[in-house]
């Protein structure tokens, strides 16, 4: 579990990216960060390995002040994927994946067998181990980026817009995959987006942020879509207009749902 | 034309080739100058340069120490060391050193900036510590820029080393000054062309050396940027650096 209590961030140049957090993150679930862009996600995200401590306010995993440990050792605990998979140019895939394994003094014959096996878990074939990073896709990268994030089998994983640039198909089949990995791992799974429809499919909690690093809400998908706590979370998920406002419509003695532009979204179960 | 077959003649003349000061000794001399030279001021320039380059501090002191040297005549500097310190190996090479650090510092500097910002931040939070990020990221990514600021000090060594036999009976300049004082121009031009094409050799060997060391990572990228837009060749990496050549 994961708690942020009280936490604020003013940069050193005086912005203040996050201000008064309480949040917690259920273990074993995927929550997601979402809102525009300079709402503050990525400084949120980074406050959980020490890539920016807070200014104000607590941030525990377990019970446990992330201040009090070493970041080093924090960040080889944790995975982060991150947007174009910042993988490293020069080293193999393999090599990417095992990187930090290595680190931690796990034999090399061992970290390319673990990390070959993580190739199969994130579904890339086997014979791209030895590629280098710029000969495959942005979505082969990105997968390299989970299967690295998941070489230290973390309790948790942070995704900062893992799927933000690759095309949209590429993209829906990234966020299958996802589900299905949590589905079968379980991980803690931090995941930002500024796409409300990823937050939606991704999240079980989804944390909605405002300017100025504030949270409007953190709810199911279904409690914000039934209960936004607010006229700036209606808009933002689109509550009352688009494809998101339902309407039932007889057509041919069948309940068809359709979108509030009229398009066809589907049929009513009876 | 006849200057030049002159310089010819006395290169090829055996009996250059022999005795205490003969061409090859002098080359040797020259070269072993140059190397020590290169390696005091890689000892001072590369790792002020790199950490500069990593942590993002002391820009202006780059900018700073490699304009004041920059602007310090080579010449001048030698005739002050050599007044001040005496005839021997020491002026010259404090000279040398001052005229290589500029170039060294800035391609250590440049190198280490050149590596993306986004790779570094994404190795720093998988755990990678900050001495595993500088030899494990910063330096074999900077590598090519870095051998770049290396290969221009050693070009300006190697020509300006000539300037030793000012004050000391070693290397190329030798013949060079000896030509001038008997006015016996075949040996003067020699001198000057052995030190050209010394100095020609030693950069082709840097420049191959800078290909070798783009890695092949980043050399893939290269080859297929440059197969899929062939009307625009460009260099991913290694950007020569170009110093000014001031002595
Ligand atoms: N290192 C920094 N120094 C100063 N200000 C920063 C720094 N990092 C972020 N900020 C500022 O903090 C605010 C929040 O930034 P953050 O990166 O957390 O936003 P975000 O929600 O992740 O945005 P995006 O969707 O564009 O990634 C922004 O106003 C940003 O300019
Ligand atoms: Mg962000």
């Amino acid at each position: 579990m994961i708690e942020f209590r009280g936490v604020s961030k003013r940069f050193p140049d005086g912005t203040l990216a996050v201000s008064g957090v309480d949040i917690v993150i259920p273990p074993r679930k995927t929550t997601v960060l979402v809102g525009s862009s300079g709402s503050g996600k990525t400084t949120l995200l980074r406050m959980i390995n020490r890539m920016v401590d807070a200014t104000d306010g607590q941030v525990l995993i377990d019970g446990t002040d992330v201040s009090t440990l070493e970041p080093v050792a924090l960040r080889r605990s944790i995975g982060y994927v991150m947007q174009n998979s910042g993988l490293l140019p020069h080293r193999k895939v393999i090599d990417n994946v095992a990187t930090v394994p290595m680190l931690r003094g796990v034999r090399k014959r061992e970290a390319h067998a673990a990390a070959l096996e993580l190739l199969d878990t994130v579904g890339l074939d086997r014979s791209l181990a030895g590629k280098y990073p710029s000969q495959l896709s942005g979505g082969q990268q990105q997968r390299v980026g989970v299967a690295r994030g998941l070489a230290v089998d973390p309790n948790i994983l942070l995704m900062d817009e893992p799927f933000g640039a690759v095309d949209p198909i590429v993209r829906s089949e990234l966020q299958q995959e996802l589900l299905r990995l949590q589905g079968e791992l379980g991980k803690t799974v931090v995941f930002v987006t500024h796409d409300i429809d990823e937050a939606f499919l991704l999240g079980d909690q989804v944390v909605i942020m405002q300017q100025g690093g504030r949270i409007s809400q953190a709810a199911s998908p279904a409690e914000i879509l039934a209960n936004p706590a607010d006229d700036f979370v209606a808009d933002f998920v689109g509550a009352d207009r688009g494809k998101r406002l339902l309407h039932l419509r007889e057509v041919d003695g069948r309940q068809l749902v359709v979108d509030d532009d009229g398009r066809a979204a589907g049929v009513l179960a009876s | 034309m006849n200057l030049v077959a002159g310089g010819i003649a006395w290169i090829l003349d055996p009996a250059n080739w022999q005795g205490a000061g003969s061409i090859p000794v002098r080359i040797g001399q020259h070269l072993l100058l140059s190397l020590v030279v290169l390696a005091i001021a890689s000892a001072i320039a590369l790792p002020a340069g790199a950490v500069i380059g990593h942590t993002g501090r002391g820009k202006q002191l780059v900018v700073m120490v490699s304009g004041g040297l920059r602007a310090l005549p080579t010449l001048g500097v030698l005739t002050l060391f050599g007044l001040w310190l005496g005839i021997g190996l020491a002026a010259p090479v404090i000279s040398l050193v001052i005229l290589a650090v500029p170039p060294l510092l800035a391609g250590a500097y440049a190198g280490f900036e050149a590596v993306d910002r986004r790779t570094i931040d994404a190795a720093r939070a998988m755990g990678m510590r900050e001495r595993e990020i500088v030899g494990g990221v910063e330096l074999p990514l900077g590598l090519p820029i870095i051998v770049g600021g290396v290969r221009s000090a050693a070009l300006q060594i190697i020509a300006t080393a000539t300037l030793a036999a000012y004050v000391a009976d070693v290397g190329l300049g030798r013949p060079i000054f000896q030509g001038l004082k008997t006015r016996d121009y075949g040996e003067m031009l020699g001198g000057s062309i052995l030190v050209i094409l010394l100095a020609l050799l030693v950069d082709g060997a840097f420049a191959l050396a800078q290909r070798l060391v783009v890695p092949a990572g980043v050399r893939a990228t290269r080859t297929r940027e440059l197969r899929s837009r062939p009307a625009r060749p460009r260099t991913a990496v290694g950007r020569p650096i170009h110093e000014g050549n001031r002595q």
